[in-house]
């Protein structure tokens, strides 16, 4: 699940990345036309709007492709990068920016691209950006409270809109198709040309201008990666078909013993049950968490065999039967309960010797010996042993 | 190329890296990059003390040319090259309106890079960065600075048609 970095592909191997993102960001610019004053201003004279379908079309692609890619549970859209809002000085910023735009006829990504290919001026804006970035930094004590004014945080439009995430795609797939055509007619007028298209044409185009809304419709009515998860698990309760690994509490003691380090001994009740008793070696993670992306190492692997267990049979079945369309691990659940494994191990009691049958005094030597070397170990792997603690880690990025 | 072709292309780049990395793309932030580097090399004391500089320090680790817009920026140089290369565009040119004069343009193409370096750190992003970027994860803040810059430019293109208009 995206994004890769940074537990895929390393933060070092992401420079990388940059350079391999930037080649094509760049050809993609200039192939565009983008190195070029004349088309980039046009936009602002009404003679040539192609930096706005260029701008459009990248802006609706991508939008709807992480839509998708959300959808399917390609890409995990709560830890990309989010331009955070300020709006005072997002305002004045773009104002100015507007301004510099008008009078330089480039920007910065543009402006490089153009110096790239040996446009002087375009060298010129490149240069006269460093001077205005260095007066920024200067200044920055006097201006830092217009900087600072109005955070509003990583906030999105549809939430201000108030509106749903597939709503507003539809909104701004639209606004741009309506641009396009407008400008198209704008453009036509400027440059005295009869606005006509051929057939044929008109056609392509207009299949390309439904693109979006199909992608958007698959998104919205398609079950996406949740919800065929949820499906299949139903479809295997009704069926009754699903077959479920156990293995007894005092295998597991001897696993733990003795494999501690080919197991993953797995607690799925609340955080509260597991602060309160927890399996020796085990790690939380409560139910609802399973297909949470940080877990993701835990499912998705084939070198430790997950052990599940709960305080009822349903939940453990659930969990195993989750954890099984997250990843391809294996899996098995205990038949006892975690107060069952409690009682029988860590509130043995000693049976009357006098009475006892032979196989209640062996179980006892061996749940209490199991007691006091899974007590030793957990000393001993002090660290492994604690609860693991993973964190999401959030991508930075903007100018 | 045509231009929806061309955005589309541009539209699968920056969800390919939005996949990869989790960010979107950006350009003004490798100056920034830049100047902070130039600072820190020529002026060390200053860069120590000034308040942005220590705050920018501390949050770059391995120095503030260890970034991942200068790695992009760098790319984006070698790809547009190619690109004109491959169009047969490259040559040195100085490109202006057929009104313009040569003074007219050097010192629009410096002020036009300098107001558009100097609102880019203060929107925290560019056309690239916030504008586009914004866009593609919906960010409220990347849609305003974009409406912000195309209407500006809009609202002051009328005072500046000498420098590009017949």
């Amino acid at each position: 699940m995206g994004p890769l970095v940074p537990y895929i592909i390393s933060s070092e191997f992401n420079l990388v990345i940059a350079l391999i993102i930037g080649f094509f960001f760049g050809f993609v610019l200039e192939q565009a036309g983008f190195s070029s004053t004349k088309k980039l201003v046009g936009l602002f004279y009404g003679y040539d709007f192609t930096v706005l379908r260029v701008f459009f079309t990248a802006g609706v692609t991508a939008m709807v492709g992480v839509l998708l890619f959300h959808h399917y549970g390609i890409l995990d859209i709560s830890i990309i990068y989010i331009n955070p809002t300020f709006l005072r000085s997002a305002l004045i910023g773009g104002a100015i920016m507007g301004l510099g735009f008008i009078l330089g006829g480039f920007c910065p990504g543009t402006s490089v691209c153009a110096a790239a290919i040996g446009k002087m001026d375009a060298m010129l804006f490149v240069l006269g950006s460093f001077i205005g970035v260095f007066a920024f930094t200067e200044s920055y004590p006097l201006i830092k409270d217009t900087y600072l004014a109005d955070a509003m945080g990583p906030v999105t439009m549809f939430e201000v809109l108030g509106m749903s995430r597939i709503a507003f795609a539809v909104v701004l797939a639209f606004v741009a198709i309506f641009a396009f055509v407008a400008t198209w007619f704008v453009e036509m007028k400027v440059r005295k040309e009869p606005a006509k298209i051929s057939k044929s044409r008109g056609m392509k185009y207009s299949v390309a201008a439904l693109m979006p809304f199909v992608i958007i419709a698959i998104v919205a009515f398609v079950p996406g990666r949740q919800e065929i998860i949820q499906n299949k698990i139903a479809e295997a309760q009704r069926q009754n078909e699903c077959v479920f690994y156990e293995i007894s509490a005092d295998e597991l003691a001897n696993e733990i013993i003795h494999n501690h380090y080919k197991i993953n001994v797995i607690d799925v009740r609340s955080p509260e049950a597991f602060e309160e008793f927890h399996l020796p070696m085990a790690m939380n993670i409560p139910i609802d968490e399973i297909t949470n992306r940080k877990w993701e190492m835990v499912f998705n692997q084939d070198i430790k065999t997950n052990i599940f267990y709960a305080n009822d049979s349903m939940t453990v079945r659930m969990a195993c039967l989750k954890s099984r369309f997250v990843g391809d691990a294996k899996n098995l659940i205990l038949t006892e309960t975690a107060s069952e494994f409690k009682s029988m191990f860590f509130e043995i009691e000693q049976p009357d010797l006098a009475t006892a049958s032979k196989q209640e005094i062996n179980e006892y030597n061996f749940r209490s010996n199991a007691v006091r070397e899974m007590k030793q170990l957990i000393d001993a792997l002090k660290n492994i042993g604690q609860p693991v603690v993973r964190e999401v880690e959030v991508a930075s990025g903007g100018c | 190329m045509n231009p929806y072709l061309a955005g589309v292309l541009l539209g699968l780049v920056l969800l390919g890296t939005i996949y990869i990395t989790g960010r979107g793309l950006g350009a003004s932030g490798a100056i920034k990059s830049g100047v902070i580097a130039t600072v820190e090399s020529v002026a060390p004391e200053h860069a120590e003390n000034g308040l942005y500089y220590s705050q920018q320090a501390a949050e770059r680790e391995g120095g503030p040319l260890n970034n991942w817009l200068v790695f992009e920026v760098l790319g984006v140089i070698v790809g547009a090259f190619f690109s004109g290369v491959w169009a047969n565009r490259v040559g040195l040119k100085f490109e202006k309106g057929p009104k313009a004069t040569n003074w007219g343009r050097i010192i629009g193409a410096l002020a036009g890079g300098a107001l558009f370096g100097f609102g880019s750190q203060l929107a925290r992003g560019c056309t690239s960065g916030s504008a586009l970027s914004g866009m593609a994860v919906m960010s409220f803040g990347g849609i305003i600075t974009m409406f912000a810059i195309f209407g500006s430019a809009y609202a002051f293109a009328y005072f500046f048609r000498k420098l590009w208009l017949k």
